[in-house]
């Protein structure tokens, strides 16, 4: 490991700053790019799911009317 | 061996068959971009030493030309997705290129931020209108203009083939930029500061770099096959396929 | 009679196309008139002293040229598609190919071609030396004309569109830069007294390139559109 401590790893010679907001700002990037379409996915089946819950509750309830 | 390949292109026209196939591939293929991406980030921070002239901040290569270089592929990907969207009628090509635009646009904004962050320190101001990092923003407006033509379509079917077009201009513009972009700049600074010297650089600054340029292409690959398994279920919603996912996931 | 040919119907389009344009002179006039204005814009905003106006000369007036150009082209197909006779083009048995050209070639020799002779009066208001105005002026024709040919890919992509307006310069911009690089870089070699014929041979590229493939994107662009 190149850097001796925690707070030169940080720091790294006053570079640390820039290093860490591009390495921060990509991860995070990173992970909404990743995490934006398993959202809308589970987002979508959970929403169709229930449409459909209702549809078959509505099309059940007004057979049991009928009778 | 023929009908094994036309089998095969032929199942990847149909949905079910794609959604199945990509929820197989990322099951490993994920976890191992993520562990590749952790791997490569800790061994270019912890693991090499400095450059002797730009010190630590070089660090950032190990994001900034990965980035760059992913950004460039992936606009080739939706340009020939588009191309095969058009040329062949295949629908599935045509999500993938639709789907691949913004992921696009994410990279290049990383490979801009990161550029801009590096010249800092490099070269004391945050934005400098060198040759890379003008292509950058330029390929960025490029993936935007994609995505903006495509919200404005009311009519998808023809959003697509019309972004599929716009991509294949873009496609032939693209080298037509860089040579342009890269020409005006030596016009401007004739003493220009590589941003690194590429055919120096150490193989223990190397190796790392090479996994991560291999790492983002796979993380490139999961966020398209993540945003096509979305847009795939969006548009097959009235299928007995997906009706019977959703009452998997959602109906308990 | 006779199905005309390829040749003669793309004669026709384009004096037809003239014709309209030139029984609506506001639409000539109005670019004109946004350039002199911009024109004024520019001392306005960076200060009226002679060198400083030189320094800048060549590559406002490109910026201006080029907005103008952008400003024009999303008119190119609009009416013809407004009343259906881009439909009726579409149908006919003429390749869609020269049609284009032809609307495109209207579109150059009623904005582009103007801009370009009208250009050394603005130049000389932004103080540019008068040996570079003939460079001025070739550069404005080839460059404008490229800038035609793209803005009528944009044009073709967009007219079917409600709102268009922002929408097709956002398109345009990205396809325009490295028109502007050349040209622009073409009259400031030229006020520097270095010599311009590369540059000019770049515009000249450009233009051959964009003659041969632009059409084609267009077309596709207008039977996309259409069919929406």
């Amino acid at each position: 490991m190149y850097f001796d401590s925690l707070h030169a790893l940080l720091t790294m010679d006053g570079h640390g700053a820039y290093v860490w907001t591009a390495y921060g700002v990509t991860i995070l990037v990173i992970v909404a790019a990743l995490c934006a379409p398993l959202r809308r996915r589970r987002r979508f089946l959970l929403q169709l799911g229930a449409e459909l819950k209702r549809a078959q509750g509505v099309a059940v309830g007004s057979t049991r009317e009928e009778r | 061996m023929a009908a094994a390949m036309w089998s095969f292109f032929y199942k990847l026209g149909s949905p079910p068959w794609l959604y199945a196939i990509s929820g197989v591939i990322l099951r490993w293929l994920l976890p191992g971009t993520l562990l590749a991406l952790a791997v490569g980030m800790v061994w270019g921070l912890l693991f090499t030493s400095p450059d002797f002239r730009q010190g630590n901040s070089y660090r950032i290569i190990y994001i900034h030309v990965p980035a760059a270089v992913v950004a460039l592929a992936g606009y080739y990907v939706m340009a020939l997705a588009g191309a095969i969207s058009l040329v062949w009628r295949m629908k599935m090509a045509d999500v993938a290129m639709k789907a691949a635009a913004p992921i696009g646009a994410a990279f290049t904004f990383i490979a801009l931020f990161t550029g801009a962050v590096w010249g800092k320190p490099t070269w004391g101001t945050w934005w400098v209108w060198d040759a890379r990092i003008t292509s950058m923003l330029i390929l960025l407006f490029l993936y935007l203009g994609v995505v903006v033509l495509y919200e404005a379509f009311d009519n998808k079917e023809a959003a697509g083939k019309a972004c599929a077009v716009l991509s294949l201009v873009g496609m032939v513009n693209i080298p037509i930029v860089y040579k342009s972009v890269d020409w005006w700049y030596s016009l401007h600074q004739p003493a220009s500061i590589k941003f690194t010297g590429e055919s120096t650089i150490d193989s223990s600054m190397l190796y790392p770099l090479l996994l991560m340029i291999a790492s983002f292409y796979t993380l490139f690959f999961c966020c398209l096959l993540l945003n096509i398994r979305a847009e795939l279920l969006k548009r097959e919603a009235r299928t007995q396929w997906v009706k019977k996912l959703a009452r998997v996931v959602g109906g308990h | 009679m006779s199905v005309p040919g390829s040749w003669q119907f793309c004669v026709r389009l384009l004096r037809r196309q003239l014709l309209l344009a030139v029984r609506r002179p506001i639409d000539i006039g109005n670019p004109l008139l946004f350039f002199t204005m911009v024109v004024v814009l520019f001392p306005l905003g960076l200060g009226p002293a002679p060198e400083q106006l030189t320094g800048f000369a060549p590559g406002a007036l490109w910026i201006i040229a080029l907005l103008s150009n952008l400003l024009t082209s999303d008119s190119v197909f609009r009416s013809d598609f407004d009343d259906g006779s881009l439909e009726q083009l579409l149908l006919a048995p003429q390749p869609l190919y020269l049609s284009v050209l032809a609307y495109i070639g209207a579109h150059w020799l009623t904005t582009g071609l103007l801009l370009a002779v009208l250009s050394p009066l603005f130049a000389l208001m932004l103080n540019l030396p008068v040996y570079a105005l003939s460079t001025l002026v070739f550069s404005l024709l080839l460059g404008t004309a490229v800038l035609s040919l793209l803005g009528g890919i944009g044009a073709a992509l967009t007219v079917g569109l409600k709102r268009g307006g922002m929408l097709i310069s956002l398109l345009l911009l990205p396809l325009y830069m490295p028109v502007l690089i050349f040209g622009s870089a073409a009259v400031q070699a030229s006020v520097s007294g270095i010599p311009t014929g590369p540059y000019l041979a770049i515009l000249g590229a450009m233009l051959c390139l964009a003659i041969a493939l632009a059409p084609l994107a267009v077309a596709a662009g207008l039977r996309i559109s259409i069919d929406a």
